[in-house]
């Protein structure tokens, strides 16, 4: 899995050369075959330099439109994936779960990839526990976090993190719906 | 300029009588002193609460008196009491009031033994005329003290943070609720409010600078100091009994860790040296250890730690987890939230005995802490989905629920005696 999410930030950012545009991002492993022929468009005027001028400019520009047509489809994808920047912890845990691995790997791997980019990892906690406990917690799991997005390529000048504890709930009942939707990190981009 | 400053004064004590609380006490102590507080003459003359109805109130709540209704009788002096009248009745309070020049009142009262018929106490007390609220706490405190052995708490003051919405103030009021003081307003939250020993500062956590940092603040001069701003969380600050450490938590190094600083900010020192969560720091009495909750052995429990650091030793064992640990006035118990089958209750465990009491109910009762003489907890609640404020005596036999009448209360801290 983390093979495919590289070689569709790489195809992304040949995309980002090809189209000129600074502010490509990570897209999801579903993207892969739109992102695979766009690196084949993107290579194409290189591979036809040696021809004449007119067909060229043709092959260019069919390259250029479809490279624009990928790269708003890796917009979408990218949208998409900055959509889901919440994992989300059992009870009194602070281990990053298998469910959210994914997320994670694909944030870190798109810090890697853009040097300038910053998030702040922002851990919560549900308001079981006392509010210390519960800040503790949140830091512990926005820690976590932190090391994952660095085990997948992000640097740890680029990471910031915060704990909320039990003091900003997403949700506000006092039932497991609640208070699993707080027990909560998240990734937010401060620069991207 | 002046009738600018009467209008303002006028707005504050509508503000404040507005946020009084609606109390509301159960139980009663083991052996319950009647005793009758007679309207003080001349005690409408200073508007406001009624001075001897703030006294009676002062000693209901503590469950140790049974208030005994005058009946028409109105005694102001110990010479115009026929003791004959008030069979029934342990202890009578009598007294009056005199305006003074610029604008203060005197108080002159007394408390008098109904059935040796002598008089207990005698003594004026004065005080601006817009503080008799003070001035019939300190009364209060008197009689409690003559009555039990024990110093009062009435003039001692409370802290808690109200959370209404999004907003977020740090409130100091008198011990029974009233006379609000906002002392921070934020759209960020506020946590863990901690007395100076002298009562003079607070120190608390403020998410004003985007995470959790510490702050101390003058009650006084208002002037706030930031002490711990490091990267991650800074949190849960309590003074050492000198007045001049505080323990904090710090999230710099890792995960949650007990360190100890001078109250400007240096010598930050770690006390503790884990990978799990360190918090809540308490200090004895006598400054020589710490009670912290720790989660080292899987759950959250309570510990106890020298405050030089080294081992230390786990404190509670009962139900799922323990929290928020605070030491009694005496040093030899301390009081906690105790989590167990989904319910917080308040618990006070001996040190010597090492059995634990559970002091209420159950519900979602966080943060206790003890008056300053040990006989009563304040903590935090709630009824009926909101945040209040309630006390239980140390025993478990009195309780009190507080309402107020707008937004949750949280993290209540009981204040020291005034000095």
């Amino acid at each position: 899995m983390k093979k495919v999410v590289l070689s569709i930030i790489l195809a992304n950012l040949l995309v980002a050369c090809a189209s000129d545009k600074p502010k490509e991002e990570v897209s999801e492993p579903a993207a892969a075959t739109s992102t695979e022929s766009t690196a084949d468009a993107a290579t194409a005027p290189a591979e036809t330099a040696s021809t004449s001028a007119a067909p060229v400019a043709a092959e260019a520009d069919a390259a250029a439109a479809e490279a624009a047509a990928a790269s708003a489809a890796a917009a979408n994808e990218v949208a998409d994936l900055m959509e889901k920047r919440s994992v989300f912890f059992p009870f009194d845990v602070d281990a990053v779960q298998a469910a959210d691995r994914d997320t994670i790997a694909a944030h870190g791997a798109y810090l890697g990839k853009n040097k300038n980019a910053k998030v702040r990892v922002e851990g919560n906690a549900d308001e079981r526990g006392s509010s210390e406990y519960n800040l503790g917690l949140g830091q512990r799991r926005a820690n976590n976090v932190r090391k994952a997005l660095i085990l997948a390529g992000a640097r740890s000048s680029q990471i910031e993190t915060v704990s909320f504890g039990e003091e900003k709930p997403r949700a506000s009942g006092h039932d497991e719906e609640s208070w699993a939707q707080n027990r909560r990190a998240d990734i937010v981009y401060t620069a991207k | 300029m002046r009738i600018w400053f009467g209008l303002l004064f006028g707005v504050c004590v509508t503000m404040s009588a507005r946020a009084a609380l609606d109390i509301e006490i159960t139980g009663a102590g083991e052996h319950q002193t009647p005793i009758s507080v007679v309207r003080f003459a001349n005690e409408e003359r200073i508007g406001g609460q009624s001075l001897s109805s703030v006294v009676s109130n002062d000693l209901v709540r503590t469950g140790l008196f049974k208030l005994i209704d005058p009946a028409g009788k109105a005694p102001h002096e110990p010479g115009e009491v026929r003791y004959a009248e008030w069979a029934g009745v342990e202890a009578i309070v009598i007294g009056s009031v005199r305006l003074l020049d610029g604008g203060r009142t005197e108080v002159k009262f007394r408390l008098l033994d109904a059935v040796r018929q002598t008089e207990l106490v005698g003594m004026n007390v004065t005080g601006r005329t817009e503080q008799v609220r003070a001035i019939a706490h300190r009364i209060a405190d008197l009689v409690y003290e003559r009555m039990t052995g024990s110093p009062g708490v009435f003039s001692t003051r409370i802290a808690y943070v109200n959370r209404e919405a999004k907003k977020y103030r740090l409130v100091v009021a008198d011990s029974d609720g009233y006379g609000e003081q906002t002392l921070l307003a934020l759209n960020e939250p506020i946590m863990s409010p901690a007395w100076s020993p002298d009562g003079s500062q607070l120190a608390y956590v403020s998410f004003e600078r985007g995470h959790a940092s510490v702050y101390v603040q003058s009650l006084a001069t208002q002037k706030r100091t930031l002490l711990a701003d490091f990267p991650g969380s800074n949190s849960a600050p309590t003074w050492a009994p000198d007045g001049k450490h505080l323990a904090l938590v710090l999230t710099r190094d890792g995960s949650s860790q007990l360190y100890i600083s001078h109250i400007d900010g240096s010598d930050l020192r770690r006390i503790t040296f884990n990978e799990t969560i360190d918090t809540e720091p308490a200090f004895s009495p006598d400054g020589k250890w710490l009670l912290f909750t720790s989660d080292r052995g899987g759950k959250p429990q309570i510990y106890r730690v020298a405050t030089e650091g080294g081992y230390a030793e786990r404190m509670t064992f009962e139900g799922s987890s323990n929290f928020s640990p605070r030491y009694s006035p005496d040093g030899k118990s301390f009081v906690y939230s105790h989590y167990n089958g989904g319910v917080f209750y308040i618990a006070v465990q001996d040190f010597e005995s090492k059995q634990m009491q559970i002091l209420t109910p159950g519900g979602w009762d966080k943060k206790p802490s003890f008056a300053p003489n040990g006989k009563l907890v304040l903590f935090a609640t709630e009824s009926q989905g909101r945040g209040i404020l309630a006390t239980v005596s140390s025993d478990g036999r009195v309780k009190q629920k507080m309402v107020a009448q707008r937004g949750d209360i949280r993290e209540p801290v009981w204040g020291p005696f005034s000095k």
